[in-house]
């Protein structure tokens, strides 16, 4: 079979500059198309599509049968044979034969082995993305979330109720551990935010009160504000972003390396195991911490005060001293243990539903805080309305 | 195999901190060879690959490439002979993130200019060649972990490099897939014309696919036999090597 002068030289498309790879293809016969390839098929060389094969195909000629020649080739790669399998992959379509025979040996090879596992077919493909889907997605998401928060809720009640009958498999040195982290660990941080926020608290307040002579009244302002509330809530966000971000990536990792497999395994509850130590460290420490913050917060009030608004030292004292009462240290005290339970139950949770993989933890993580703060900031604004309610 | 010199290793002292894992190394490994390193566990093959690689700078000694001394080369002309590597690391070293489309077009869409369509093509093509066309939009996490090691051969293989190097390809595959796997190494060799470098302990790979290698001794922390795996079997001179060659004991 010689070649008809119906040949078509695929690279006369470019004419500015001579690419490299020259296609050319032609029809032996009726029957038989020639696929012609020469010069080099690198994925550097800017390689034609298979368009051009595609469309010679199509034609209404009666081709049953593709063959390649390649013996001017002067460099290939995988460019090359991503070329080829696009061909075979037309020709397999429309039940056309290839003979790879005129391939190089290397590019036969590995055209074999690019067919050698037929495409799976997974049912996974990319899809365009749809805003309508992606709301569906989070809502489906979410309501299939929430059985699994009430039932981890559930069974960190159960292993509170182990515990409570002192049958909890827990390591007392693991709770220690995790009370050392949670707490002491924590206080350089909680100490400069709670400073800093002290003194913000200070200055704003004293600015106004300033204009009637009424700058004593700082003393109750923050004595009371750090007390109540923006020391437990300062807390809550630092452990939030601190302790229950650690407690999902801990758990996440322990996710992935199917740690936590090997607990269930051995018949040990990962709940006893792992969460309640950290819920009993949060639950113990946050309180601490609140009072700690609040205490913080009101010296640097103290320092605004006297440094900046000449109020006396032991009038400022005083003054702090009639301002609180017990109740609103008990009211402070109480919203960091709420919020101590709260950042474990997130943190725990998140960690205990993390995937298998590096990315999951990350999520993980990012989920816990997010949760955590959510479940702060919605409790504070209940706990405040109750107990201005209540009157307390 | 070819007779010509790719990678050469001249008097290379490896250590972390004080402690010296192998001292005054000595070999060349040939284009086209598969060129095992074997020894012991704890033995510094892995750190062996990790400097021949790149991520660990030598206690002494040199590294050629293609007559580029690696650790003397300026960073950029380093850069650029890291991208002629390929490299199967143990636990794959998926990117959890990505699919396995993902992970295999990043370096091409990263270091060539093809087109997003071409990228796409071609990092389905190289799934296809380690069997896993249909699974392009699967992440790491949702596959066997046969099928990770594959992938992340198809990852190692996306630019064409010059080099491949596996660590402990087998490790965590059932016997079939290890075999599978040794025979794909030798094809890519064969079609692609890759020197490949294995550190392996696994007898048969070591049979099936090595024709060059090293045994390093963690004990006199240097290498005590090298050449083709299946005479130092047969012929090795110490009788540890021979040992760990036939599963005896020393």
């Amino acid at each position: 079979m010689k070649p008809n002068n119906r040949e078509n030289q695929l690279n006369a498309s470019h004419p500015k500059e001579q690419p490299p790879w020259k296609l050319a293809l032609s029809l032996l016969g009726d029957t038989t198309l020639q696929v012609e390839l020469s010069g080099n098929w690198r994925m550097r060389d800017r390689l034609p599509p298979a368009d051009e094969v595609r469309r010679r195909l199509e034609k209404p000629a009666q081709i049953n049968r593709v063959i390649f020649k390649s013996e001017r080739i002067s460099a290939w790669d995988s460019g090359l044979i991503n070329f080829l399998r696009n061909v075979t992959r037309l020709c397999n379509d429309r039940n056309i034969e290839v003979d790879d025979s005129g391939l190089p040996e290397g590019a036969r090879r590995l055209l074999k082995l690019a067919f050698a596992v037929p495409e799976q077919a997974t049912g996974r493909h990319v899809e365009p993305p749809s805003v309508l889907r992606y709301v569906g997605q989070v809502a489906l998401d979410l309501i299939r979330g929430a059985p699994a928060m009430i039932r981890f809720v559930g069974e960190v009640t159960l292993s509170v109720g182990r515990l409570l009958r002192g049958k909890a498999q827990y390591r007392r040195s693991d709770l220690a551990l995790t009370i050392q982290e949670t707490g002491p660990q924590a206080l350089p941080i909680v100490s400069l935010i709670s400073f800093l926020v002290g003194l913000i608290l200070a200055y704003m307040g004293a600015v106004q009160l300033a204009q009637f002579g009424a700058q004593i009244y700082i003393a109750d302002l923050v004595g009371i504000g750090m007390a109540r509330e923006i020391g437990a809530l300062m807390t809550g966000i630092i452990l939030a972003g601190r302790t229950g971000a650690a407690f999902a990536a801990q758990l996440g990792t322990m996710q992935v390396n199917e740690e936590i497999d090997a607990y269930r395994t051995l018949g040990i509850s990962p709940v006893d195991f792992l969460v309640l130590p950290r819920m009993l460290a949060l639950i113990l420490m946050a309180p601490l911490l609140t009072l700690y913050a609040s205490l913080v917060g009101m010296v640097a009030g103290m320092l605004v005060a006297v440094l900046a608004f000449n109020v006396d030292l032991n009038e400022y004292y005083q003054q702090t001293l009639s301002a609180l009462t017990m109740q609103h240290f008990l009211v402070g005290l109480s919203k960091g243990a709420v919020y101590g339970i709260l950042i474990a139950v997130a943190g725990c949770l998140r960690g205990m539903q993390c995937g298998r993989s590096a990315s999951a933890v990350g999520e993980a993580t990012t989920s816990a805080v997010v949760t955590a703060i959510v479940f702060i900031v919605v409790s504070a604004s209940l706990m405040t309305v109750m107990y201005q309610k209540l009157g307390i | 195999m070819s007779g010509e010199e790719h990678i050469r290793v001249v008097d290379l002292t490896m250590a972390y901190g004080d402690f010296v894992i192998q001292r005054d190394l000595n070999f060349t490994i040939e284009r086209g060879d598969v060129f095992i390193i074997m020894g012991g566990s704890g033995c510094g093959k892995s750190t062996l690959l990790k400097h021949l690689i790149g991520l660990k700078s030598p206690r002494k000694g040199e590294i050629w490439f293609d007559g580029i001394d690696f650790w003397k080369a300026p960073p950029q002309e380093r850069e650029a002979l890291k991208r002629r590597f390929g490299v199967l690391f143990q636990s794959g070293a998926l990117w959890s993130s990505m699919t396995l489309q993902e992970n295999v077009a990043l370096p091409l869409g990263e270091y060539t200019d093809l087109s997003e369509r071409e990228v796409n093509e071609i990092a389905s093509l190289k799934l296809a060649l380690v069997g896993l066309a249909g699974f392009e939009q699967f992440y790491p996490a949702e596959i066997s972990g046969g099928m990770r090691k594959r992938a992340s051969l198809a990852r190692a293989i996306a630019l064409d490099p010059e080099v491949l190097f596996f660590d402990e390809p087998s490790a965590g595959l059932d016997p079939i897939s290890s075999r599978r796997l040794d025979e794909l190494i030798l094809e890519i060799r064969d079609s692609l014309g890759a020197t490949i470098v294995v550190v392996t302990h696994e007898l048969a790979s070591i049979f099936t696919i090595g024709n060059n290698s090293v045994f390093l001794d963690n004990e006199s922390r240097t290498i005590i036999a090298q050449g083709d795996p299946k005479m130092l079997r047969d012929n090795a001179e110490n009788i540890k090597v021979r040992a760990f060659l036939n599963r005896g004991e020393p």
